[in-house]
């Protein structure tokens, strides 16, 4: 259970985690967009993409295997939509004669596979870069103008810090409630899909319960603290607008040049037809 | 006048039952008081009057002169009187150690190098220095609960109200704590309320409230009132453990003085 660690802070010293969250947050939906914005079968756009998340997981000196760890959660996703691809993909001519197997069907698998790694990859260096508060502050930054609707921002920050703060607690909650209902027998390992699905529900409810009392207590906490809404709040966490953040802006609009570039490149020509 | 002053506080959560029933006590700056009582005599409660998250229905609370329970003194009782709850898991905000700390001075509106200053002050005074920018899922139970006062003392309270905050810990984090407490209290002369059911926490306490039904049953020195065992047993309370096994050693004819409190005083009478 413990072993989740997308969204998992690692913290190091890095010009990349000292980086304008806002900023970063900016680059991430700038890197899915370039990911996105490469053509079908231009797998050297793709590599381009898987170039610049290595320089920036590099320079955020962040282990490979931890952001390696993070495709683990979306393995299903992956081998699934490639399965598919694989084998019901019917363009292309067939790899042998007669056969279901064709090969552009293989290469979709292969550009569906690579899409879908390189966002994961990209999603997580931000998360693996930027603290759950930080990340929160990025987002409150970045919907400031909903603030002229009388969208409470401040607040929809910080629940969602309170959130991320928490899934490591509600986690270690959750497995201490499943080993003490297997303590008084019950079976999660056995039976079908819609069994065992029923067997989580003396798991969820208390787990639920528990929450709420833990609200209660976050929230007494908070007030004994003088919390009062954002009215007379301060930040702690400076806002900075540095070299890094202008130098990630300009590699990442670089790397959209790119991938728009390499888009006139064909590497299977007689392919797109 | 007395730093924190309790005249005749009622408080009922159902407005039957009083959790409070008629409380006066006073404490003056400094001083070290546990109060102790069992499950529901309403000693958690007392806290929550105290720093202003209930309001009596009954009676008045001062705290450093200024009424408890007005909606627009709130913050002001709140900023003198920290509170550190029972379960450090959620009583932290922040993923980060030093972002929980910096909490409760961004709520009141302290400028940024200050709230850094109170940070270094607050860790300094709980030597959690080292963690500052770790998580504190990482963190083992003694040392959240230390980052939890940080973060009350990040505020500069002159009271401490310690609401059972050792009960969800192993022995070793009781220490950690406890001997954190000790020191605000000796070096930063902060006033200290532990409420608690651990007998070993009261020991050294200048002053310890008994507490039983809302109603206050005793108040003295510690070595006075764990004299009076029969009656702390009536009301569901035990002694120390030092003292415990002194008064059977001298029930059984074994020759030792009374109010022996510690481990160390019954091996330095045994000794004699």
């Amino acid at each position: 259970m413990k072993e989740m660690t997308f969204g998992q802070y690692y913290p190091t010293n890095s010009p990349v985690h000292k980086m304008n969250a806002s900023v970063k947050i900016l680059l991430v939906i700038a890197y899915i967009v370039a990911v996105f914005m490469v053509d079908y079968y231009h797998f050297l756009g793709l590599l381009a993409c898987l170039f610049a998340i290595v320089i920036a997981t590099v320079i955020a000196r962040v282990p490979f295997g931890r952001m390696l760890k993070s495709i683990k959660g979306v393995i299903f996703l992956v081998v699934f939509s490639a399965v598919l691809q694989v084998f019901f993909n019917k363009q292309g001519t067939p790899l042998w004669e007669g056969g279901f197997i064709t090969d552009e069907g293989l290469l979709t698998a292969g550009f569906i596979t690579m899409r879908i790694v390189l966002i994961v990859l990209g999603a997580s260096l931000l998360t693996l870069t930027t603290s759950p508060v930080e990340l929160a502050d990025g987002i409150e930054f970045l919907l400031y103008p909903l603030k002229y609707i009388k969208f409470p921002v401040h607040e929809f920050a910080l629940i969602m810090s309170i959130a991320l703060r928490f899934i490591p607690t509600l986690l270690e909650e959750t497995d201490r409630i499943i080993k003490a209902q297997k303590a008084r027998g019950a079976n999660f390992e056995s039976g079908n899909i819609f069994k065992r699905a029923k067997a989580l529900i003396p798991v969820l409810i208390p787990l639920l319960i528990s929450s709420f009392r833990r609200a209660d207590e976050l929230a007494d906490a908070m007030d004994a603290r003088c919390y009062a809404g954002s009215k007379v709040r301060t930040k702690y966490k400076k806002t900075t607008f540095g070299l890094g953040d202008l130098f990630g802006l300009l590699f990442f609009a670089g790397l959209i040049v790119g991938v728009v570039y390499l888009n006139g490149f064909y590497l299977y020509p007689y392919l797109v037809a | 006048m007395s730093l924190i002053s309790l005249k005749d506080v009622k408080f009922s959560y159902d407005k039957t039952n009083p959790a409070v029933d008629g409380v006066s006590f006073n404490v003056e700056k400094g001083e070290y008081i546990a109060v102790i009582g069992h499950n529901g005599s309403g000693k958690s409660t007392l806290a929550r009057l105290i720093n202003g998250l209930l309001s009596p229905d009954e009676g008045e609370i001062y705290v450093d002169d200024i009424k408890v329970g007005d909606k627009k003194t709130v913050f002001e009782v709140r900023k003198r009187v920290g509170v550190v709850f029972q379960n450090p898991d959620n009583q932290l905000v922040a993923s980060i150690v030093e972002d929980d700390v910096a909490f409760g001075p961004e709520n009141l509106g302290i400028p940024r190098k200050e709230i850094g200053e109170r940070i270094d002050f607050a860790l300094d005074a709980v030597g959690m220095q080292d963690f500052r920018k770790s998580s504190p899922t990482r963190l083992s139970g003694g040392q959240k609960q230390r980052v939890a006062i940080a973060g009350v003392l990040a505020l500069k309270p002159q009271i401490l109200i310690l609401d059972e905050s050792t009960a969800m810990l192993d022995p070793k984090g009781r220490k950690e704590v406890l001997s954190v407490v000790k020191k605000l209290n000796k070096e930063q002369a902060v006033t200290v309320l532990a409420i608690t059911h651990y007998m070993e926490e009261v020991v050294d306490a200048d002053r310890v409230i008994v507490l039983d039904s809302g109603k206050i049953v005793m108040q003295d020195t510690p070595r006075e009132i764990f004299k009076r065992e029969k009656e702390l047993k009536e009301i569901g309370l035990e002694l120390p453990l030092a003292s415990y096994i002194a008064n059977k050693m001298r029930k059984n004819g074994i020759e030792l003085p009374e109010g022996v409190l510690t481990e160390q005083e019954l091996s330095e009478a045994l000794c004699k």
